[in-house]
Order: C-alpha cells, then sequence, then structure tokens
C-alpha cells in the first residue's frame, strides 16, 4: 500500500502526539474528578444551608475553571491530529473511530460546555437547585466524553465489531454495541476515571495540607481533606481493581505488552509476577542470557491474574517472536508471511476488479481472508519488532502499581489521622500529601505509557501498524510543528502553573482590585 | 427505523448535519469578531471588560461547534476528513493554534499572576478573531476552488505541493471567502454585543462598527458569490462516478434546487434586514435577523457544494481524486448509528436555548462587572 517508510516521519508524529497527550493529561484528570467533589461540596451546602461549604465550593469551582480551558484547548488539537498526523489510520479505521468522537461531541461536549457556562455565570442568576444540577451534568459530561474518548482508544488495543471492506481497503464497523461494550473499553475507562479521581483527590489534599500547614483556611482545608481524601481511598481501591481488570485482558489480547510489562523473555507455567526487579541492560531476544540482574518474585501470580488459573502458561518475547509449537504459539516470522500473502491477495483483488475478472477477484478473497487475520503482519520486516521496548514498559508499570498501593496506604493514614484529629501534630504526613500530588501524575503518565507504548508496534493491534498510519508529508513538517507545539504548550502551561499557584496563595477570599471577584 | 435507509440517502442525511453544524459555526463567529473588536469598542479597561465578558461567555459553544463539526466529519467523511487535514497540514495547524490560544486568554487575562500580562491575553483573542476565521474561510473556499491532491486505489491520499495548505493563499477567491467571514464575523459580533450589553457609548461604537463591517463584508462576499455562479464546477456522473468540469456548475445547482435558491435568498435579506434595522432604525435586535439569515445562506452553499452530484471536495491535481459524499463516506452500518446519535440534536440544541436565556435575562453592564458573585473574565 506504501511503499517507502520514513522513520523519522514515524518517530516525530509519535512524538508530537505523546507531547500534546503529556500536556492534555496534566489538566484533564482534574477536571473528571474535581468537579463530583465540588458537586458535593455544593450539596451540602444547598442542604443545610452552612456558607462554609459555599466558599469550599467555590473555592474549588475557582481552580477548576483556571484548569478547564487549558484541557479543552489542548484536546483539539489531539483531536485534530488524527487528521493532520495520522491521516492514512483516518482513512483506514475512521469508519469505526471516527464514531465515537462524534458522538464525544455531541453528546458530552455540548453538555459539559453548556452547564460549566451556568457553573461560573450562574451565581445569582439562576436558582441554587439549578446550578447545582449545573454541577453535576458538568460533572457527568466530562466523565461521558472521558467514556467515548476511551472506547476510541480501547478499540485500537482490542479492535472488535467490525470487518475489512476489500472495495475501499478499510475496516468497516459491523455492530457498534460491540466496540461500546467491549470488555476491555469498559475495564479502560472505569481505570482511567478513577485515575483521574485519584490525581483531583490528590490536587485537593495537597493544597489543603498546604493550608493546614500554614495555619490558614483551617475549617475549609480540613473539610476538603476528608471529602477528598473518601473520594480518593474509594477511587484508589477501585483503581487497584480495575487495574486488574487491566492486566488480565492485556494477557488476552495483547501477550506481547504482557511479556513486556513483566520483562518476561521465556514463557512458562505458573509464571510468577516480579515485584521489584532489575532487567539487564542489552538483553536481546534469543540471546540466551538471562533477563534479570536481580529479581523478587510473587510466584505463580502473573498466571492467576492474566488467566485466572495459577498454572496457566504465559507467553514470553522469545515465544512470540520464534513460536513455541508445545503452546500453540506461531512465529512472528510466519505471521509476516500469512500477512504479506493477505496484503498481496488484496492487490490481486483489486487488479481483478478493475479488470472485470471475477473468478480471479474471488480467489483472491478467499486467499485474502484466510490470512487477514495476520495482515498488519504483511507490513512488518524484522519479526523482533512486535515486541515493544520492554524495559521502559516494564519500569513504568512498576512506578504506576507501587505507587498505586503507596496511595490506598496513604488516603487510609490522612483519614485515619484526621478522624482522630491528630492531622496538624503530624506535619511531616502534610508534607508528604503535598509531595504525592506530582507523584500521582507520575504514576499516571507511566500508565498511559505502559498502555500507549505497550500497544507498539501497533496502532491497531495486530491489524495496522504504527508506521502505515502517518499522513503522507514530509517529516520536517511534523519537526517543525512539534517545535511549535513544544514552544506554545510550555509557555501556556507555566503561565497556568503560576495563575493557579498565585490563586492558592491568595485563598478562597475575594480579591480586592485588578483580579476576579470569586 | 433508520436501517431501510440507503447508503445514498444516510450520505445526503450526513451532509445535512455537518451543512447544519457549520451554518451554525459561522454564525456562533460572532465570538471571534468580537474578539477583533475589543479596543474599537472598548477604550477604557472597564469597557473592554464588558465587551470581553459579553462575548467571553460564549466561547466554548463556538469552540465546542467547531469540535463537533471536526468528529462529525471524522465519522461521517473520514477521506475528506483525512484528505484536508492531512493535506493542507500548515494551513490547519495554523489554525488550530489560534483556537488553542483563544481557549486559554479568557480564563488567563486578567487573573493574578498570569506571567504574559493582560495585553498579551487580549493579543491573543485578536489573533484568533483574525487569523483563525480567515484561514478557515480561506480553507471552506477550497471546497470550490479545488485543491492539488491525489487519491490512490487504497484511498490513500497524497498532497501535491509542499505548501501543504499555504498555497490557499494565492487564490483569489479563497482570499475573498476568507476576508468576507472576517468581516461577517465582526459584523455579528459588532451586532452581538449592540445587543447584549447595556451601555450607550459601546452601543453606539458596536452601531457604527456594523455599518462599516457590513460594507466591507458584502463586496467581498459578493465577489465570491458571483464568482462560485459563474465558475466551472466539478461534477460527477450518478450512475459512472466519473468527475467532469462542468461550466456553471453551482448555478445550476442553484436552479435545480430551488430550497437551496430559497434559502439563500431568504439569508441573504434576513442579513441585510438585520444591518439595515441597526443601522437606520436604531434597533438593537439586528442580530436576530442577520444572526439567521447567516445561518441560512451558509446553508445553502452547503447544498449546493455537496448536493446534486457536486464533488464537496474537488482535487484540481487530478479530477477523480475528488471527494463527493459518495465516495468519501462512512459505511452505511456507521452512517446508520450515528444517525440515531443525531437525534439528540433537537436535545442539545434545547437545553443550550434554555441555559443561554437563564444566563443573558440579565444584559452585561457596569454594575454586572462589578458586584455579583459570579465568575469574570
Amino acid at each position: 500500500m506504501i511503499e517507502n517508510i520514513d522513520m523519522a516521519l514515524v518517530n516525530w508524529s509519535r512524538g508530537q502526539f505523546a507531547l500534546v497527550a503529556f500536556y492534555h493529561w496534566l489538566f484533564i484528570p482534574l477536571t473528571l474528578g474535581m468537579t463530583y467533589i465540588i458537586a458535593y461540596a455544593q450539596t451540602i451546602h444547598v442542604r443545610t444551608g452552612d456558607k462554609e461549604w459555599e466558599r469550599i465550593a467555590k473555592f474549588w469551582a475557582k481552580l477548576f475553571g483556571i484548569n478547564f480551558a487549558i484541557g479543552v484547548g489542548t484536546g483539539i488539537i489531539l483531536g485534530l491530529e488524527f487528521g493532520t498526523n495520522w491521516a492514512n489510520y483516518s482513512w483506514i479505521s475512521g469508519d469505526i473511530f471516527g464514531a465515537p468522537l462524534a458522538a464525544e461531541g455531541i453528546l458530552a461536549f455540548f453538555l459539559e460546555s453548556t452547564f460549566v457556562a451556568v457553573m461560573f455565570f450562574g451565581w445569582g442568576k439562576v436558582s441554587k437547585k439549578f446550578h447545582l444540577m449545573s454541577v453535576y451534568l458538568v460533572a457527568f459530561g466530562a466523565s461521558l466524553s472521558a467514556l467515548w474518548i476511551l472506547v476510541a482508544n480501547a478499540w485500537m488495543n482490542y479492535p472488535v465489531g467490525m470487518v475489512f471492506n476489500l472495495e475501499n481497503a478499510r475496516h468497516e464497523m459491523v455492530d457498534f454495541w460491540t466496540v461500546l461494550f467491549s470488555p476491555y473499553a469498559i475495564n479502560k475507562f472505569l481505570h482511567t476515571i478513577t485515575s483521574g479521581f485519584v490525581i483531583s483527590s490528590f490536587f485537593i489534599v495537597a493544597v489543603s495540607s498546604w493550608y493546614v500547614l500554614k495555619g490558614r483556611n483551617l475549617l475549609l482545608a480540613k473539610r476538603s481533606i476528608v471529602v477528598a481524601a473518601t473520594f480518593g481511598l474509594i477511587s484508589s481501591i477501585f483503581l487497584a481493581t480495575t487495574g486488574d481488570g487491566s492486566a488480565y485482558w492485556v494477557a488476552q489480547k495483547q501477550p506481547a505488552k504482557l511479556a513486556a510489562m513483566e520483562g518476561l523473555y521465556q514463557g512458562e507455567e505458573g509464571a510468577g509476577l516480579v515485584a521489584i526487579g532489575m532487567l539487564r541492560p542489552g538483553k536481546e531476544i534469543g540471546d540466551g542470557q538471562n533477563a534479570f540482574l536481580f529479581k523478587i518474585e510473587i510466584p505463580k501470580l502473573l498466571s492467576v491474574l492474566g488467566y485466572r488459573n495459577a498454572d496457566a502458561f504465559v507467553p514470553g518475547a522469545e515465544d512470540l517472536v520464534l513460536g513455541n509449537a508445545e503452546q500453540n504459539i506461531m512465529s512472528a516470522e510466519e505471521k509476516i508471511r500469512r500477512g504479506k500473502m493477505a496484503l498481496t491477495a488484496l492487490a490481486e483483488y483489486k487488479e481483478a476488479i478493475a479488470l472485470d475478472d471475477e473468478t480471479t477477484a474471488q480467489e483472491a478473497r478467499a486467499v485474502f481472508e484466510e490470512n487477514y487475520y495476520y495482515m498488519g503482519y504483511g507490513h512488518m520486516f524484522d519479526p523482533d519488532g512486535i515486541i515493544p521496548n520492554v524495559p521502559f514498559i516494564f519500569y513504568s508499570f512498576r512506578i504506576m502499581v507501587i505507587l498505586g498501593f503507596a496511595f490506598i496506604a496513604l488516603f487510609l493514614l490522612i483519614l485515619y489521622l484526621t478522624v482522630v484529629n491528630k492531622l496538624e501534630e503530624n506535619r511531616w504526613l502534610l508534607w508528604v500529601s503535598i509531595f504525592s500530588l506530582p507523584l500521582a501524575f507520575l504514576a499516571s503518565m507511566a500508565g498511559w505509557i505502559v498502555a500507549e507504548v505497550g500497544r507498539q508496534p501497533w496502532t491497531i493491534q495486530g491489524l495496522l501498524p504504527t508506521m502505515m498510519s502517518t499522513s503522507n508529508i514530509n517529516a520536517n513538517a511534523v519537526i517543525l510543528t512539534f517545535i511549535m507545539f513544544a514552544v506554545l504548550l510550555t509557555i501556556l502551561v507555566l503561565a497556568e502553573y503560576k495563575i493557579m499557584v498565585t490563586a492558592i496563595k491568595h485563598g478562597p477570599d475575594k480579591q480586592k482590585k485588578g483580579g476576579e471577584n470569586v | 427505523m433508520f436501517d431501510s435507509l440507503t447508503h445514498l440517502q444516510l450520505q445526503q442525511y450526513w451532509w445535512f448535519i455537518m451543512s447544519v453544524v457549520a451554518s451554525t459555526l459561522v454564525f456562533l463567529l460572532f465570538v471571534q469578531g468580537g474578539q477583533t473588536l475589543i479596543g474599537t469598542l472598548g477604550k477604557t479597561d472597564d469597557e473592554r471588560t464588558m465587551v470581553i465578558n459579553s462575548i467571553g461567555r460564549k466561547w466554548e459553544f463556538t469552540f465546542t461547534t467547531l469540535v463537533v463539526f471536526a468528529a462529525g466529519m471524522f465519522a461521517s467523511f473520514p477521506l475528506f476528513y483525512a484528505t484536508t487535514f492531512g493535506g493542507a497540514y500548515y494551513a490547519w495547524k495554523i489554525f488550530l493554534i489560534c483556537f488553542v490560544l483563544q481557549a486559554i486568554s479568557f480564563e488567563f487575562r486578567r487573573k493574578q499572576g498570569n506571567l504574559l500580562g493582560q495585553k498579551t491575553y487580549e493579543g491573543f483573542l485578536y489573533v484568533n478573531g483574525f487569523l483563525g476565521v480567515f484561514l478557515l474561510g480561506a480553507a471552506v473556499a477550497t471546497f470550490f476552488t479545488g485543491s492539488e491532491f491525489y487519491r490512490s486505489e487504497y484511498n490513500l491520499s497524497y498532497w501535491q505541493t509542499s505548501l501543504h495548505g499555504l498555497e490557499i493563499l494565492f487564490n483569489p477567491q479563497n482570499l475573498a471567502l476568507g476576508l468576507a467571514l472576517l468581516f461577517l464575523a465582526r459584523t455579528l459580533g459588532a451586532l452581538y454585543i449592540l445587543n447584549n450589553v447595556n451601555s450607550e457609548v459601546i452601543q453606539a461604537r458596536a452601531r457604527r462598527q456594523v455599518g462599516l463591517n457590513a460594507i466591507v463584508f458584502l463586496v467581498f462576499f459578493l465577489y465570491f458569490v458571483i464568482r462560485v455562479l459563474l465558475m466551472e464546477g466539478y461534477a460527477y456522473d450518478p450512475a459512472t462516478k466519473e468527475v467532469f468540469l462542468e461550466p456553471y456548475k453551482y448555478l445550476h445547482n442553484y436552479l435545480e434546487m430551488p430550497v437551496a435558491l430559497i434559502l439563500f435568498l431568504a439569508g441573504v435579506v434576513l442579513v441585510l434586514y438585520g444591518i439595515g434595522i441597526t443601522w437606520f432604525k436604531e434597533s438593537r435586535k439586528g442580530i436576530w435577523f442577520t444572526g439567521p439569515g447567516t445561518f441560512l445562506t451558509v446553508l445553502s452553499l452547503f447544498f449546493v457544494l455537496g448536493y446534486n452530484n457536486t464533488c464537496f471536495y474537488p482535487s484540481s491535481f487530478d479530477l477523480q481524486s475528488s471527494l463527493t459524499i459518495e465516495n468519501a463516506s462512512s459505511s452505511r452500518y456507521t452512517l446508520t448509528a450515528m444517525t440515531y446519535i443525531s437525534l439528540f440534536v433537537p436535545v442539545v440544541a434545547t437545553y443550550i436555548f434554555f441555559t443561554w436565556r437563564a444566563i443573558d435575562r440579565n444584559k452585561i453592564d457596569d454594575q454586572d462587572m462589578k458586584g455579583g458573585e459570579h465568575h469574570i473574565y
């Protein structure tokens, strides 16, 4: 289909998407979670008339507002980048991938943007109940938006509900519900949105902890800590259970990603889970070296997590590349061979159709359909290339999981000390809470690395390699725009950060002049 | 319910939906137009704040409508999405930057500790208002004038000029639509602010701007429309799908589709009426005529662009590579599924209408900017 692959184009296109996605994800988690906490505080205010809860709601809503706009701004770049930088992908899979994006726009974005206007500008203009309902609708809109985009993302990892149309040479949707309710999608949605809740909780706990340390706004800070830490605790426990679900579906559908997550080169029955370990630098597939310099392993746990069976066989990178006849795993070389047969058959089919040669066309179609499942491999030339970057995924995965469990403990401790009224005495814990905010972002970014870098070399798992998905442009165009976005977004993020810090230092009360009122 | 529709009917339906969204978007560009009038309408800081808060409370609707237009085109006509964004690369990237700048500017402008200073953010609003709108108009003009791309047998598109979108600036007709859209947005912005802000000083200046900008708009718009009606258009044979150039194609489309012609004439009359009552009768209600008039006019232009066997995204490099609602669309199944989702559009429009009314019950004035409890830009 495409003759020349320019790896600079592919890598810079990936880089550009990663750059914008990274910045986008600095803001989105706060949008996802803070609204629920604001809505909760405001609900108590509406029910009890307690002014302090209103002050709490308004203060967090102010910080939410600073964060919201830049999340929207970075989002539009990502949406259009599918077209500008991944034009081939947009055509080949747009029939399935475009629908959730459009649904997101029609069903979620309008909900969010309409009621966020009421949330900001409606104080004193609409009734308290309508205002409160608007806050809930913003929260719901944000969650709904996350659902649609994560359904689209999950489909790239676990493509379902579609067939390949030979006439158009693209994938076409045949079952919307299968795409929407794919177990991979449901799990991805739940896991990702709760990670946003955890980050939001840390944001509120961190800012409030700083107030407690400074002895300012104590009532607001302590109430906020209780609400956010409770929300954070529930979310982080849920995060761990959905994380388990994620691992299960990765094991089922993306064995190469799982192998990279575990640094597993040689598959085994009853595989253990590496709790901590250090990979041997320079380890290559089939070089016979031990993959680890050292590791501490929990026996059989990987088999249990991946297959719900303590003795299940978990394939390693070498089984996937070299094949394992015993376990009925086909080698990458054989998949590439079959993939090339599918691509050749596709070309023959199109040629035969053009010549009105129905018999040849049917023969070609049969060969294509037999080998369709391996079509993506037909574009590959290096069998080792089917395994993503092992160290990057392995360490990212550990950072995410270890921090995730630490967060559960931290939220528990914060809540306990708050209940026994000893939080202020434990100043170290307040500092730990503050430094946990960047760690929460780190854990979440690490999770995205596992998910996205772990999917490589595919944009659509097994069907479309990343290198085939770019736009047909010069790498220099992508480099130039990469630099433009890098400079622009960095400046805007610094500006946002400074406004946020100033607003936090200033606190919840009205400003006298030159600024906004609440 | 929609399962009995043919693929072509669904393609026509989705072209209709996208036309409605595009027409709404053009009307909502009054936000961008208003942004280019901040300094003209507001001479003091307080006046500027009133102007900015008037349009600032609506920016997200314009932005969201833009996003929905893009996402809707992705879902319904993915080959168009891939071809234009991947091809006219630089034009769209600059366009994107204009909109990112807008997204943060309202919020950051007067915040304490805003790093870049109030003037910079107001500058960003100008960039978005001028360049963003102009580029959008010029890019949409290529729907008539064509672009240089080649579509392979696998439907992958290859842009044939290394300018990647900047070449649209070298065609006078593209420039004319870019400028027409810019001055239309400014006219709409002035009309909207005239209606929305309770300040006699600002209203007097806005009224003056309506007249000035409307004249410039009409000059460029007439040039563009006359050229469109007289030009050769990209038509295709519905049976063989073969693309060919047809003299007076768009004129023919208007004559062969009386609905489009009626929409166009009604739209133009409404646009002029809104401007007229603002200018001659000192009315503040012009936006209620010029706004819907804009919507109808743009709708009619999209009808002649996509219907009646017309290529809505023509290739001037290779006629047969041109995109039509038939060859650029999603599968019948996807369009059907999307059609169910489109049933929510009236629901969305209804809640937007009622929330706007709730917020806009009180117009923006001095007191509003000083007192009150709500968020102020």
